[in-house]
């Protein structure tokens, strides 16, 4: 019988990353079947199989989507009885880590958010304090609920693939009763570059930039990277509040995080201390930046930027 | 007239992370002795007056009640917020509390709402959207749960009318309004409002506000229920990581950009 649960959110066509690595993490721990939200398209289904999944949960009810957080953890919890699973796994976005809270107190389950690696018996890792501890960390109750972070490991199909059988799963009746209802949904405007917290390279502009991010977005895509910015030049309104990395925006871990125009202040070191590789490009000598850069530039961005992009372009033909 | 309106915003104190801060003892706890308002905090404090003087304030009969539970210090988050303009405070504070991880944390403070919400029921709670130091964000989730309330997270406006809200959030990809009857709770961004300082009136009339003080026992709580024994995750260790050190600085000498190229090309990320 499978004991690890993945809960996987409207795949859409294809599996993210973030999902394929929960799948390589619950094959580490034993016998993974995922929980989906959403349809389930030939694709993904073949994805799921390839990595060892044997049975899909789905949902009775359709309309999931329409409400905040709660009925999709009133679903999983069900879902949890119904596999008999002693460990969950979940995507660690804002959505995920909610969803793992409120399955958390319907099944009495420990859980822990954050986590960049899983041991065998169910230890968790996770830094905190803005990166400066590392710790581990364990459920006491016989369920553990995780929520993991992207980039904690590199995706690798089952050596012996599987045919996931598909079971439905009752959704309780009250689930959707005292939840919040969406009443209205925008999209936003996609911008083609990777999603920053995926991301394997960032590049984030701050105060240097003086308004023009134009530089810092040149060479995000000369190296097929995504942008990022300090509080700073969010709250300045040059750029989307989405992009803001640090304590009041995202903690991204990714191989490479160049920081253009960027003094390096402790709210800003929060969100991006655990990248790989360093590069800080800075006017100021000064800068605290510098004092947790592998590389760093003091000079003046709108040489070293432009420069920078057309090398690339011209290495890589 | 609009209804008015009984609001608690959960407080907390947290240590400055201006400074170093350090994990200590059996538990890797965080050292508190040196701890402030969070800053996230006060987003959902200015919600809470912000709604309220819109309906006449606390002459009118609102309430403002800023809520923290933890140890003698968590008082300051109280006295902070009570001279920002909370009404009153509410202390939940107990020995057997220390340690407490989100689901301990959640299980007291549904309580205390409970116990507050026996002389009246209370409309609205409101947290900010994360704390500055344990940056779990599990508790409002599971506030919501235990209470069996809806919960609105992460909202960057919202209004309350004809006992419903109205939330706005934010995502990467979309933005999408909500609606929720009362009582809910609420988790703001820091994108809502620009708090206010307190001022010398309110300093002084924060002096004459009641904060009362609770015990596990005030509001029915179990002692084993909560702290350490009572939580269901563990900290196994904790460590220090070595802190970063600087690599190489250059100064850019008209030819740092073909530099920076061939620092990523040696270190495999082109």
């Amino acid at each position: 019988m499978a004991n690890v649960l993945v809960f996987i959110d409207n795949p859409g066509q294809a599996l993210k990353k973030s999902s394929l690595e929960l799948l390589t993490i619950a094959r580490s721990l034993g016998e993974p079947a995922v929980a989906l939200n959403g349809e389930l398209h030939d694709d993904v289904a073949a994805a799921l199989g390839a990595h060892g999944v044997t049975a899909v949960f789905r949902p009775s009810a359709q309309d999931l989507d329409d409400f905040l957080v709660a009925p999709k953890a009133a679903y999983l919890a069900a879902a949890v009885n119904k596999s008999g699973a002693t460990t969950v796994l979940v995507e660690n976005s804002p959505e995920g880590k909610e969803v793992a809270a409120r399955l958390g107190i319907r099944l009495g389950a420990g859980v822990i958010t954050d986590v960049v690696a899983v041991d065998a018996d169910r230890t968790a890792h996770k830094s905190v304090l803005a990166g400066s501890y590392n710790t581990a960390a364990k459920a006491t109750t016989p369920l553990t609920v995780l929520t993991v972070k992207a980039n904690s490991v590199t995706p690798e199909p089952a050596a012996a693939p599987s045919a996931p059988e598909t079971v439905t799963v009752e959704v309780p009746a009250d689930a959707t009763a005292s939840a919040a209802r969406i009443t209205a949904r925008e999209q936003k405007v996609a911008s083609g570059r990777p999603d920053l917290t995926d991301a394997r390279i960032v590049v984030a502009g701050g105060r240097g930039l003086d308004g023009d991010f134009g530089p810092v977005e040149e060479l995000a895509d000369a190296l097929g990277a995504a942008v990022g910015a300090s509080r700073a030049a969010t709250d300045a309104g040059w750029i989307s509040h989405d992009a803001q990395v640090g304590q009041t925006g995202k903690t991204i871990s990714p191989q490479l995080y160049i920081s253009a125009g960027i003094s390096g202040a402790i709210q800003q070191k929060a969100g991006m201390q655990t990248a790989k590789v360093i590069v800080a490009v800075n006017k100021d000598a000064e800068s605290p930046v510098f004092e947790i850069a592998d590389f760093g530039i003091v000079g003046d961005l709108f040489q070293v930027l432009p420069q920078a992009t057309e090398e690339i372009k011209k290495r890589k033909g | 007239m609009e209804e008015t309106l009984k609001i608690i915003v959960l407080v907390k104190h947290v240590p400055d992370a201006q400074f170093d801060r350090h994990l200590s003892g059996e538990g890797h706890t965080t050292d508190r002795d040196e701890s402030i308002l969070s800053e996230l905090d006060e987003y959902a404090l200015e919600a809470a007056l912000q709604l309220t003087e819109a309906r006449g304030g606390s002459k009118a009969g609102n309430k403002v009640i800023a809520l923290s539970m933890g140890p003698a210090g968590a008082v300051n988050a109280i006295k902070k917020s009570l001279q920002i303009g909370a009404s009153e405070g509410v202390h939940l504070t107990d020995q057997a509390l220390a340690g407490s991880d989100a689901a301990a944390t959640s299980l007291a403070l549904a309580a205390a709402i409970r116990h507050i919400g026996a002389d009246g029921p209370v409309d609205l709670v409101l947290t900010g959207m994360a704390s500055t130091d344990g940056e779990t964000s599990l508790v409002p989730a599971q506030l919501a749960e235990r209470l069996g309330l809806p919960q609105v997270t992460f909202a960057s406006s919202l209004d309350v009318d004809g006992g419903r809200i109205t939330a706005r959030r934010d995502a990467d990809t979309h933005s999408e309004t909500v609606e929720a009857p009362l009582p809910a709770v609420v988790s703001v961004t820091d994108q809502i409002n620009e708090p206010r300082y307190p001022n010398f009136k309110g300093i002084i009339a924060a002096k004459r506000k009641s904060i009362t003080t609770l015990s596990l026992a005030d509001v029915g709580v179990d002692p084993a229920q909560v702290g350490h024994a009572g939580s269901w995750t563990t900290v196994t260790s904790a460590e220090e990581r070595p802190p970063r050190t600087a690599g190489t600085i250059i100064t850019d000498e008209g030819d740092a950009g073909i530099k920076l190229v061939d620092f990523l090309a040696a270190q495999k990320l082109l």
